[in-house]
């Protein structure tokens, strides 16, 4: 089946129900993307599907099939962080950073369907687990990408 | 595509590349081109003639940015500007060891401590060798030369930069002492950097154990025993050879390996595993058995861990109000955003791992033995860590790849589940603590004893350090509490009539401990008709470390100030090594569900070397502990943990976080980690909250298990 992910088409020759996820890090070889449940949890697996925020980790490959995929790699060029990103540094976000992937896209996702988010729109919407314990810093990247802070 | 693929050469590059907020996969300059200018006096750091000055650190970064923290140290030593300061990780070769650990370790909040000075003493060396290699150049005495920002100017104000100064610098001897800097030259310490590793944390580059890809590797996962200490006694792989995509079943010495193309074809031929499981000797065990012998064992006496003054004599004297009261803990799993894993390519000649490690020189050491080959035939490339807490000080994740690789003689990525992840977790022990304490007619305490009964984290890990019965670490949380008590007596049981594996989880024993000692502080206060903040006030020195650090939490929270209606507030103290915490939680009740506010913590570590840094893990410790605190367990039935995933192993998210206040105290003392300290302190502080708003006084983690 062919999916295009980052806006690259890729032949994978996988088993229909092999989970997004593992396509693209194992076979594909993006592995900005992470593993943390495997039940579609904690969100570390989140990338756009079709520009909507899904956990790879659970969807089948072949929901993916003959659409756009994209992942943290290709959410913004190295050079031209996206908003998000941007606001993720100015807000020193990270600490372990694993989950940092699953939650940047989420947040990209939801300040495009929501570009001036509530708290309460965040708390709904961003619920990708951190157990660093980033979500005072994730919080506020988010309403500076968003402008609202 | 942008495929990573890594080989055992290039690697540290790789990381280092990152380290510096690159791309990766960004070419470095030919070894031998950079190693004729190269400046390198200590094995800590390298100067090279591009003006770069890069820091080797010897501690794993697993969030709590001890990469940049040291590395802060070198750059301000070194009077380097601090945008020319990168990091890599160090391999695990003895002249990185760490000189407190024997080896290359991270835990225990030591690493600021330990490596702090020796840190300092690289930049100060370098910059004493680049004065005097400009010194020589301009024949003056080097005492009459300055450093500021990668510069040295010379008495006439001639200048020259460290880049230009690096052959001759190199060519001189290293001086054997050198002198630090006081507080009041400090340049970057103390000041708010941000991590050195955030670019690539926020770009999906940054490269943990499970993102490692070598030529020709293969992908396994183990299924293990459900029960702990259950063993393989016959098993089929017939159906699991059938997985497209399944190459091989090995048995090793923690399950059953499935060898496959992919992660997932490995996890599916998991599922088509026939195993027939032999119990071990945690058969029949509940979490109910584990504590009503944990009830029994603290009514009598244990191996004594504090003794001060006549405390039994006290409590049985007359006129004196005497408290009694009984707190339990749970088991709990560190739980890492990251499962374990660890990539392991075992040959003939020699090993080379790439691993999420805490504990680099024991996961060399285990691979050597498993290998049959000398320590220095094992190569450990650490990659940076999603998450650690503790977890991954252990061995089992390594050992696991090791022996699969060495099976199958290819490299081989084992990667745990979640479920393996939470099931095989040398987990917090439970605690079962038994407080006495005496108050005097006008409510001061002049009594405590505490007997705790626990399965000991040393006897396992470190049994040499267990001597007498005692256990080096029960002290910690269950009687070094900051208060002046006359008279104390505490007492520990070590737990060895339980086979569950028990692991330093982060703030260990303190964690659980502390839970028990700040709540029954908290019931004196109240049986004294006591103000909880003033209560512990009174017990402390004026002015000292740990009375500035209540009365600061106490001001930060409004404490004097009635909160809004509805809502109370609960304090608690902590202390880790030299360093204190106090922190206080406010909350509500909606529903009988505690709803959090905020929380204040003031921290004095010593000197802070990073307030951005030390911010940081203190709001780690408090949602860290907050997730234990509210919902933490692990239970048992028939031997083998109910809890598998996030979904029965509930853990903190962002709707149900709270607004975080941290305080760090600026001092100049010995700096303490930061790690630990901030965790122990938070559900006790959240049970005396409970108890300000309701009068029911939580005496049994998770509080979650006992409201609504």
């Amino acid at each position: 089946m062919r999916v295009t992910i980052n806006g690259t088409d890729h032949d994978l020759d996988v088993p229909d129900e092999m989970p997004l996820l593992w396509a693209i890090r194992d076979v594909v070889g993006l592995t900005g993307t992470k593993f943390g449940c495997g039940i579609a949890s904690c969100g570390a697996c989140t990338v756009h599907l079709e520009g909507t925020a899904v956990r790879s980790c659970m969807m089948p490959v072949s929901a993916a099939a003959g659409k756009h995929v994209t992942t943290i790699e290709g959410l913004a060029p190295l050079d031209a962080p996206h908003p998000v990103q941007a606001a993720w540094v100015a807000e020193n976000v990270p600490q372990c950073g694993y989950c940092q992937s699953g939650q940047i896209m989420a947040a990209a996702a939801l300040l495009r369907d929501k570009p001036r988010p509530s708290d309460d729109d965040i708390d709904a919407a961003m619920t990708n687990i951190c157990r660093c314990g980033c979500y005072p810093r994730i919080k506020s990247a988010i309403k500076k990408a968003a402008g609202v802070a | 595509m942008t495929t990573m693929t890594i080989d055992r050469k290039n690697f540290l590059r790789v990381v280092a590349a990152a380290g510096a907020g690159l791309a990766l996969g960004v070419e470095m300059a030919p070894p031998g081109a950079a190693a004729a200018a190269e400046f390198s006096p200590v094995a800590w750091l390298r100067m090279t003639p591009d003006g770069t000055t890069t820091v080797m650190v010897n501690q794993s970064e697993m969030g709590q940015s001890i990469t940049t923290g040291l590395s802060m140290l070198v750059a301000d030593e070194l009077d380097a500007p601090w945008e020319s300061v990168r990091f890599e990780i160090a391999p695990a070769e003895p002249k990185y060891y760490n000189p407190f650990w024997h080896g290359i370790q991270t835990g225990g909040s030591k690493s600021t401590p330990t490596m702090g000075p020796v840190m300092r003493k690289a930049g100060a060396t370098a910059r004493a060798m680049l004065v005097a290699a400009a010194a020589q150049r301009w024949h003056v005495d080097p005492k009459t030369c300055t450093t500021s920002e990668g510069v040295v100017t010379g008495p006439h104000g001639q200048t020259a930069h460290y880049r230009d100064l690096l052959a001759s610098a190199a060519a001189l001897p290293v001086p054997a002492e050198v002198t630090l800097k006081t507080p009041e030259q400090f340049k970057i310490i103390g000041t708010r950097r941000k991590r050195l590793d955030l670019t690539e944390k926020t770009n999906g580059r940054a490269v943990y154990g499970m993102d490692v890809k070598v030529p020709g590797m293969l992908y396994a996962s183990v299924e293990k025993p459900r029960q702990i200490g259950g063993k393989v006694a016959s098993y089929d792989a017939s159906g699991a050879l059938k997985v497209r995509g399944v190459r091989k079943v090995v048995q090793i010495g923690s399950g059953v390996a499935v060898v496959a193309d992919t992660t997932w074809a490995a996890f599916q031929g998991r599922k088509a595993l026939k195993i027939a499981w032999a119990p071990g000797p945690n058969a029949g065990l509940t979490t109910e058995a584990i504590y009503e012998k944990g009830r029994a064992l603290v009514k009598t006496p244990g191996a004594v861990i504090r003794n001060t003054g006549d405390a039994k004599a006290a409590l049985a004297g007359g006129g004196v109000k005497v408290i009694s009261a009984l707190y339990e803990t749970p088991y709990l799993a560190h739980a890492p955003m990251e499962p374990m894993n660890t990539t392991a390519d075992v040959r003939p000649d020699g090993v080379t791992l790439w691993t999420p490690t805490q504990a680099q020189t024991a996961a060399q050491k285990t691979a050597a033995t498993i290998a049959g080959l000398p320590l220095e035939k094992v190569v450990v490339n650490t990659t940076f860590l999603g998450g650690g807490f503790g977890r991954r000080g252990e061995i089992d994740f390594v050992a696991d790849a090791v022996e699969v690789s060495k099976a199958v003689g290819a490299p081989v990525k084992v990667v745990w589940t979640r479920e393996d992840d939470t099931r095989n977790d040398p987990y917090r022990s439970g605690t079962v603590s038994a407080l006495q304490g005496a108050l005097s007619p006008d409510g001061k305490v002049i009594a405590i004893t505490n007997t705790t009964a626990n399965a000991s984290v040393f006897l396992r890990a470190a049994p040499q350090a267990v001597k007498n019965g005692v256990d080096p670490g029960a002290l910690r949380g269950a009687a070094d509490f900051p208060y002046h008590v006359p008279n104390v007596y505490a007492d520990n049981h070590i737990r060895t009539d339980v086979a569950i594996p028990v692991g330093f989880w982060r703030a260990p024993y303190a964690n659980a401990n502390t839970f028990g000692t700040e709540s029954f502080f908290d019931e004196l206060a109240h049986a004294a008709g006591k103000d909880p903040v003033a209560f512990r006030l009174a017990m402390m020195e004026p002015g000292s470390r740990p009375y500035i650090v209540l009365e600061r939490v106490a001001k930060l929270a409004n404490w004097s100030t009635k909160p809004e209606a509805g809502r109370a507030r609960g304090v608690a103290m902590a202390k880790w090594d030299d360093g204190f915490v106090a922190c206080v939680a406010e909350i509500s009740m909606p529903n009988g569900k505690v709803k959090i506010h905020r929380m204040v913590t003031t921290a004095d570590v010593g000197l802070p070397i990073n307030p951005e840094g030390l911010d940081q893990q203190m709001e780690s410790s408090m949602v860290y502990a907050i997730s234990a605190a509210l919902w933490g367990k692990i239970t048992f039935a028939d031997g083998a943990p109910v809890q598998g995933n996030f979904n029965d192993y509930q853990v903190l998210r962002m709707a149900d976080s709270p607004e975080f206040v941290v305080d760090i105290v600026k001092n100049t003392e010995e700096p303490t980690g930061a790690g630990e300290i901030g965790v122990p302190a938070v559900a006790p502080a959240l049970a005396n909250a409970v108890f300000a708003l309701t009068g029911k006084r939580i005496r049994t983690l998770p509080l979650a298990d006992h409201l609504a």
